[in-house]
């Protein structure tokens, strides 16, 4: 029984189409990577899963909520799946407890003392316990992921979805972010990761998709799809011969 | 011939310069409140009130306030219905104020990051709960400079309401001046008077930049 169903998906940008019909199936507990060249739409595709896009065709359903374009649907498929962001997007005006907390008490209506108690949590779990209290202009890249992790996680979702979650960090902070990670991928979250780090998308990912031109080129396990490479352009994309 | 002296003059500019600060309100708070209105339907709405609320902005800042006044003032005459000057010229105020105030604070708000939408909405936040915890919070401190140096242009503004008889501090002038024949002293206190009244909103326009820190917001 796959957790996050996507079938036969078709997305058009005017006269481009961007996705050409992409069918993946992620069990619980998978960790998939999605690698590609810039503009293969392995973006979209995640943004389609959390509802930041409408599709054209075919049918994303994650653990039993269908994807329709409507507010009621599309919160309930959001509290199902968190998603982290290349640029973070925290909210500047609050404090890393207060961006964990907001989403709780507002969409949840947990009281404050409970949202707290579980911000306090969320941080700790992502090694930022002591920045409670500090607004994400005072924070370093790698902390601020950090917190958007935290705020995802608060939200008790089923499912992640990170958009190059690292590609804006300097080089010496990605390590901490993808720590945070790896500790999820371990404890069975199930993450669906966009991403450029090919020794991490091989350590730690169950499978790995290439997309090329709006389609699943190759898919398969890393040690398959890394070692053996069976198309030209999955050879070219990772530069080997 | 009676003799007036300055602080006949004084007090009799300062006496309707009160008008002119109620009148500023109250274009100030009705326009706020109507330009609020303007501002959810010129973004959220449906596309017929995007629509509307665009052409009612783009009327009212592509015509002279004076007209408008004209027109509050004499257009309702027409119809046998007789406005009182001070009616016209708070109903002509509010909506012209109204319009600058929501083309103002559209900017501001899409100033805000799309990224903040998207985070907030990943998050599972409606609209209005994205509006009111996320995007108006940021978008209101990008706002204050702006919105207090209109503020000064609706003080201003206000001194056109003389041309249809109502007498704020402008209309007072040219009452005293008329009785005086002193018009220098007299419209010297005026603009001084003016300069009194917006010379502090600017000052605090300032002030309170710094204490929302707008400039370094993003870093």
């Amino acid at each position: 029984m796959s957790l996050i169903a996507i079938t036969e998906v078709k997305k058009r940008f005017g006269d481009n189409e961007v996705l050409k019909g992409i069918s993946i199936d992620v069990a619980p507990g998978e960790v998939v990577a999605i690698i590609g060249k810039s503009g293969s739409g392995k973006s979209t595709l995640l943004r389609c899963i959390n509802g930041l896009e409408t599709i054209d065709e075919g049918s994303i359903v994650v653990a039993g909520a269908q994807f329709l374009p409507d507010e009621v649907h599309l919160k309930a498929l959001r509290l199902k799946v968190g998603m982290i962001f290349q640029q973070f997007n925290l909210f500047p005006h609050l404090t890393a407890g207060g961006n964990v907390m907001l989403s709780q008490m507002v969409v949840k209506k947990t009281p404050k003392k409970d949202a707290e108690a579980v911000a306090r949590k969320m941080l700790d779990r992502v090694g930022l316990a002591h920045k409670f209290d500090a607004l994400p202009d005072e924070l370093s890249g790698g902390q601020q992921q950090r917190v958007a992790i935290a705020r995802a996680l608060a939200m008790q979702p089923i499912a992640l979805l990170c958009d190059e979650i690292t590609s804006a960090l300097d080089p010496e902070l990605v390590a901490e972010v993808l720590a945070v990670v790896k500790e999820l991928a371990a404890e069975g979250m199930t993450l669906v990761m966009v991403t450029h780090e090919m020794r991490f998308a091989r350590d730690v990912c169950s499978r790995v998709v290439f997309m090329h031109q709006g389609r699943v080129h190759e898919i398969g396990a890393p040690e398959e799809v890394f070692a053996n490479p069976r198309t030209p352009e999955l050879r070219q994309f990772l530069g080997v011969q | 011939m009676t003799e007036f002296s300055f602080w006949d003059i004084l007090r009799n500019l300062l006496l309707a310069a009160r008008w002119t600060v109620v009148l500023s309100l109250v274009s100030f708070i009705g326009g706020g409140i109507v330009g609020v209105a303007l501002l959810f339907l010129r973004i959220g709405g449906r596309r017929g009130m995007r629509v509307l609320s665009r052409g009612y902005i783009q009327l009212f800042q592509g015509t002279p306030l004076l007209m408008q006044l004209f027109l509050a003032f004499f257009g309702l005459g027409l119809f046998g219905i007789d406005v009182p000057a001070w009616l016209a010229a708070c109903v002509a105020l509010i909506l012209w104020t109204a319009a600058f105030l929501a083309e103002i604070w559209r900017g501001c708000v899409e100033s805000i990051a799309k990224g903040q939408w998207e985070a907030s909405a990943s998050l599972g936040m409606g609209y209005l709960q994205q509006m009111r915890y996320v995007i108006l919070p940021q978008a209101l401190k990008v706002a204050v400079p702006p919105t207090v140096g209109f503020s000064v242009q609706v003080v201003k503004g206000t001194a056109l309401t003389s041309i249809i008889g109502f007498v704020e501090l402008s209309k007072a002038g040219s009452i005293v001046t008329n009785a005086t024949f002193q018009p220098f002293t007299v419209y010297g206190l005026v603009a001084l008077i003016y300069f009194a009244l917006c010379w502090p909103l600017s000052k605090s326009s300032q002030r309170l930049e710094r204490k929302l820190n707008v400039a370094h917001r993003n870093h």
